[in-house]
């Protein structure tokens, strides 16, 4: 049985703000799903994890920077909810200045 | 006036080319659709202002002799695909006011064949659900029975098709989410081969599983539309070429395999079971051979599936921070703004298979579900490889049951999750899948379609376009 303890540390963990009842729920909901994906543990898998060189694979290419039109960016920037000048702003993170 | 029920892209193409109607005639006539239906249904979550400049701009490709055999076509869209500068939510709060910077590759080259784009079509939240019902706005009804859902993800794209508020639309597939709003609404759906269709501009959700596809009331149409959103893309690296897969010959009938014993469960209805055999029925009067195969390990298919996609789910909806794009609520510092955001913006399923994949992917249980998952799916594919020595095709129905009432399985996650059980191998093994429609069933005094799903080796969609065209007499 997961618990309302696991459920906080999962939501900790994936950022996310719950309300007291969901965590509640979720320990069932969650639970059901559980038991559920348990059946893949009866499979016998006897294969190892090496991936097999099949048809499909990573594909590179070269990292050659392209320009932009300053409307793109502009428009990129107007996305975020908060912009100072060519910037995206967040909220100051650094506690109390610190001597050097 | 159009006969919007009967018409096709072919037909469409052919019509406006003579010059029995034009672009605009045809898109007003589909505009005039969406105000008489969308009300009701909910196809739609947005329905766009410039679709008649849209349409006079496809009218003058066919003036000056550079149209294709999309121009003009009036498609819905996904909500969860970037179109440059119109908003693209993915149905969730989280991205509610979000403007595409860009066009997704898929966009790119339909707008280039010059189609109209007459919405953004309303989806379950970042595509996850079978029926729309997870939408942060509203939910989508079954145009065949406005008790029932449509299905899901794409389910406003099905119920746009189906309601003739556009002649094709596109959507997304991740364990069925094309195929089972397709068979819900009596339409054709394609979820092709891993990597055959760009993703790039698209939201992702289940990176290894996720493919782009056409709806369509034919499969000629969505040979048409597949050929022209196919093809390697520079900006997903996941694209493979023509060459990537080679086809086997198949010089007579191709051999039809049937997983007869995973079809005997309690979770399908008897009436599917029994279309399903008059399908097969079909099939041989058309010449083809049926055999029963087995594929040992499908029976742990939903579950491999319940564990790799919410795994991948919760590392792709991390980059919503409130910071680049999107919503943001104000906690009592950065890290807050984070979690309240977080919290507030994502609803309900979308919160469950977070919490899940991270659940699966956290330290002590990684070896237990995520790898173990991955190595069920490894022999799955092995499963299915041998099969497909034997048999060209296989077949099975798309869904174990007809469209459900609305609100009937909202209340119990696993039980709409068993939806995908006949979908979800072709995006784990990353086969071609159509679903095309195979018959009605009277269910409470309405005709509510059902659905044949066929999977081929990699790589062979055009063998899916033979035999769907063969099996519904194109």
């Amino acid at each position: 049985m997961i618990t309302v303890q696991e459920i906080e540390k999962l939501a900790n963990l994936a950022r996310i703000r719950l309300e007291e009842d969901e965590k509640v729920s979720l320990t069932k909901e969650i639970d059901s799903i559980l038991t559920y994906i348990d059946q893949i543990k009866k499979a016998t898998v006897d294969v190892d994890f090496t991936p097999i060189p099949g048809a499909v694979h990573n594909i590179f290419r070269d990292d050659i920077p392209t320009s932009t039109s300053s409307t793109d960016r502009e428009n990129i920037l107007n996305e975020a909810p908060y912009r100072e000048g060519d910037f995206v702003a967040v909220k100051k993170i650094i506690e109390q200045d610190v001597d050097l | 006036m159009i006969d919007l029920s009967t018409l096709t892209i072919k037909k469409a193409h052919d019509e406006m080319k003579s010059g029995k109607y034009s672009a605009v005639m045809l898109a007003s006539a589909y505009l005039k659709e969406i105000e008489n239906k969308n009300k009701e249904i909910n196809a739609y979550l947005e329905v766009y202002n410039d679709v008649i400049e849209q349409a006079k701009e496809a009218d003058k490709r066919f003036e000056n002799g550079t149209d294709t055999i999309l121009t003009g076509i009036p498609f819905a869209i996904k909500d969860n695909i970037l179109i440059k500068g119109r908003i693209a939510s993915s149905a969730s709060k989280i991205l509610e006011n979000y403007h595409a910077t860009y066009d997704a590759t898929v966009i790119k080259k339909l707008k280039d064949a010059g189609v109209v784009f007459m919405g953004r079509t309303n989806m379950d939240e970042f595509a996850m659900g079978g029926s729309t019902e997870n939408s942060a706005f509203v939910i989508t009804k079954n145009p065949h029975d406005i008790s029932r859902v449509a299905g899901g993800s794409s389910g406003g794209s099905a119920a746009a098709v189906a309601m003739d508020s556009a002649l094709a639309s596109l959507g997304s597939d991740t364990g069925g989410s094309i195929r089972q709003p397709a068979s819900f609404c009596g339409l054709v759906g394609l979820k092709s081969t891993y990597g055959r269709v760009s993703r790039y501009g698209v939201m992702s959700m289940g990176s290894s599983l996720d493919q782009i596809g056409p709806f369509s009331k034919t499969v000629t149409d969505t040979e048409i539309i597949y050929n022209t959103i196919k093809g390697q893309d520079i900006n997903d690296s996941t694209t493979i070429s023509e060459k990537t897969y080679t086809s086997k010959e198949i010089k007579n009938k191709p051999v039809v395999g049937v997983p007869r014993h995973f079809l005997g469960g309690d979770g399908i209805k008897k009436e599917v079971l029994e279309n399903f055999n008059q399908s097969l029925e079909k099939l041989k009067k058309l010449g083809y051979e049926i055999m029963d195969i087995t594929l040992p390990n499908i029976a742990q298919s939903l579950a491999v599936y319940y564990v790799i996609m919410p795994a991948e789910v919760s590392s792709n909806l991390s980059r919503f921070d409130s910071v680049r794009f999107g919503l943001h609520k104000d906690g009592k510092d950065g890290i807050d703004d984070y979690f309240v955001t977080r919290g507030a913006g994502f609803g309900k399923e979308a919160r469950r298979r977070i919490l899940l994949g991270t659940y699966v992917l956290s330290s002590g249980y990684y070896d237990a579900y995520y790898n173990r998952a991955n190595a069920v799916r490894r022999i799955l594919i092995e499963d299915f490889v041998k099969a497909f020595e034997k048999v060209d095709i296989i077949v099975t129905p798309t869904t174990p049951d007809t469209a459900f009432k609305i609100g009937e399985k909202t209340s119990d996650p696993v039980a709409m999750y068993l939806e995908d059980i006949f979908t979800v191998t072709a995006n784990l093994t990353g086969m071609p899948a159509i679903s095309i429609p195979s018959g009605n069933l009277n269910v409470e005094g309405k005709e509510l379609p059902l659905g044949l799903q066929i999977t081929a080796r990699h790589g062979e969609e055009d063998l899916l376009f033979r035999v769907g065209k063969e099996f519904l007499g194109e």
